[in-house]
């Protein structure tokens, strides 16, 4: 049993965390632009943020499954193939970056407006604002967005691996469903159940020990 | 040092332009404290923030040691606005960084050196008299400690100006105080030009030099301190004054109690200390019965009133209160 689930194990952590970085590289940006181009923003764009909001609307639309089949001929131009843990994460991290990016939004939009107001009233410019004030203000807040992207991104990787990802969600599908193997599905889903639980303890952990307010 | 001519400020709502401030000219001299009074809604805030351009003004100048900061563009805007300190109602402190890295953060902005930056940081920390709290967070402060960080942190570029939109209207009385005492200190001590926004008439009155009476987007009315309280010309000063006044309770005072005339004396200034209404009883042959008094200290000066009843003839009375007047106390027949 053990061989079967610590490669698979390791298969899910390796794909969930480098989707996680490659979707907050994505997400994270779009997130900051669509808070600082809203209107009444530090950075008012409103063409540039209804082209945005348009587009991540879109992307949020798609079930994650045709996203991800989609996302295949991306995959096989940046890795070379369509099968496999390396290939399936660039349909992940694309597909959870309108995510992270609305995730990052929200947790940038509770920053206190007059934090803000005090960085323009000392002539700070758009990117001190961004990395010295408001960043740094939604900090609790961004991890526990961070959070929910990990734990997005287990769901996401185990359902990837129904279309030949590989990983947990894989193994439990192969053995499980598949073979029968009633047991092989069962110790698979508690090991992602345990880890969720585990990112979620962490992240929460975390988030309320960096949190000053 | 300020000049504001025709500022107004329209707030666009839909096609219909809703006019936060009307055709507003006003100048501020430097090292004044100048008040701008209103009740809520009347666009001081609006005003305030038109100043260093937090709010876009919609017409009209606003001259800042001869520059037209209107005219400013974006760049420049923010270079001068390093010469702006502002302070606000609500503190905007950051909630993640400590009163040492709040009050370091315009100082990291403005590109200093971590040595310059510990130093001044430092300095500024002792002037507010928040030593002992470098390391604690905003959340484990007092309101006036905050806003004494607030202050700090306005003041570490070395401004010439410091805009206090309401920064102790979320104070305790004494807190307000002792935060007014702050502010009058750095006028005197750094030679800032304070515009201060408030609806507290007991601001104007213990720190202003000037102040500018505003209702509906317009100034109805700009005097000094001392005038004001003295004559106030508008409705709105007048309304400001005697809600002041209320807390004295003089309406106690009912003139057809008494058989005597009761009067209502003003003194002002030197008058208030001055022993004016001993002199009157020995020179007259009539006699003073105290009713109600009291005297504020103002910013500059001290006023007061005293409501007595005089007794004696009609003439002496007279005569009386005709002494009165030429020393220049205001005397009102109830």
């Amino acid at each position: 049993m053990l061989e079967l689930i610590i490669p698979s194990l390791l298969q899910t952590v390796y794909m969930v965390f480098f989707s996680t970085v490659f979707s907050l590289l994505l997400g994270f940006p779009m997130g900051v632009l669509l808070v600082i181009t809203e209107k009444g923003g530090i950075w008012e764009k409103p063409t540039l943020y209804r082209i945005l909001d348009g587009i991540i609307n879109v992307l949020r639309s798609f079930p994650f499954l045709i996203l991800m089949v989609l996302l295949f001929p991306l995959s096989r131009l940046i890795v070379g193939k369509t099968i496999g843990t390396t290939a399936t994460i660039v349909p992940l991290s694309v597909a959870a970056a309108p995510f992270v990016a609305r995730v990052i939004e929200t947790s940038l939009k509770e920053v206190d407006k007059g934090v803000i107001e005090f960085g323009q009233s000392i002539g700070a410019t758009v990117p001190q604002i961004i990395f010295k004030i408001l960043i740094p203000e939604a900090m609790p807040s961004l991890i526990m967005g961070v959070t929910l992207t990990i734990v997005n991104l287990i769901g996401y990787s185990a359902m990837a691996g129904a279309i030949g990802g590989g990983g947990l969600g894989d193994l439990a599908i192969r053995y499980g469903l598949y073979r029968f193997q009633t047991d092989v599905m069962v110790v698979s889903v508690v090991v992602i159940v345990i880890l969720v639980q585990g990112v979620q303890f962490l992240g929460n952990k975390l988030a309320s020990r960096i949190n000053k307010k | 040092m300020i000049e504001v001519q025709n500022l107004s400020k329209c707030f666009q709502n839909g096609n219909e332009c809703i006019w936060a401030i009307k055709n507003v000219s006003f100048h501020v001299n430097r090292g004044e404290i100048f008040g701008i009074i209103g009740l809520s809604g009347a666009g001081k805030s609006t005003l305030i923030r038109c100043l260093n351009r937090l709010e876009e003004p919609t017409q009209g100048k606003i001259i800042i040691d001869g520059v037209d900061i209107t005219a400013l563009d974006k760049r420049e805007l923010r270079a001068k606005r390093k010469d702006i300190g502002m302070i606000f109602q609500h503190f905007n402190l950051l909630s993640q960084k400590t009163t040492y890295e709040n009050i370091a953060l315009p100082l990291e902005l403005a590109g200093l050196g971590k040595k310059e930056i510990n130093s001044r940081v430092n300095e500024l920390l002792e002037y507010v008299g928040l030593r002992d709290k470098r390391n604690a967070y905003p959340s484990q402060l007092s309101g006036g400690q905050k806003q004494r960080v607030a202050i700090a942190r306005a003041l570490a570029n070395n401004p010439k100006i410091l805009l206090s939109d309401e920064a102790t209207s979320a104070l305790d009385p004494k807190t307000t105080k002792s935060i007014l005492e702050l502010l009058n200190r750095i006028r005197n001590e750094l030679g800032l030009t304070i515009v201060m926004i408030t609806h507290q008439i007991e601001v104007v009155k213990d720190i202003c030099d000037r102040v500018a009476i505003m209702e509906n987007g317009e100034i109805v009315e700009i005097n000094t301190v001392e005038e004001l309280f003295r004559r106030p010309k508008s409705k709105t000063a007048k309304a400001f004054i005697s809600s002041l006044k209320s807390d004295v309770q003089e309406e106690f005072v009912i003139p057809e109690e008494f058989n005597g005339r009761v009067v209502r004396l003003s003194f002002w200034g030197d008058n208030a200390k001055k022993p004016i209404v001993s002199h009157m009883i020995k020179k007259f042959n009539i006699d003073v019965n105290i009713l109600s008094g009291n005297i504020s200290q103002l910013m500059s000066t001290s006023a007061g009133y005293l409501i007595v009843e005089l007794v004696g003839e009609d003439g002496e009375i007279q005569a009386a209160i005709d002494y009165l007047k030429s020393q220049d106390v205001d005397v009102e027949v109830m």
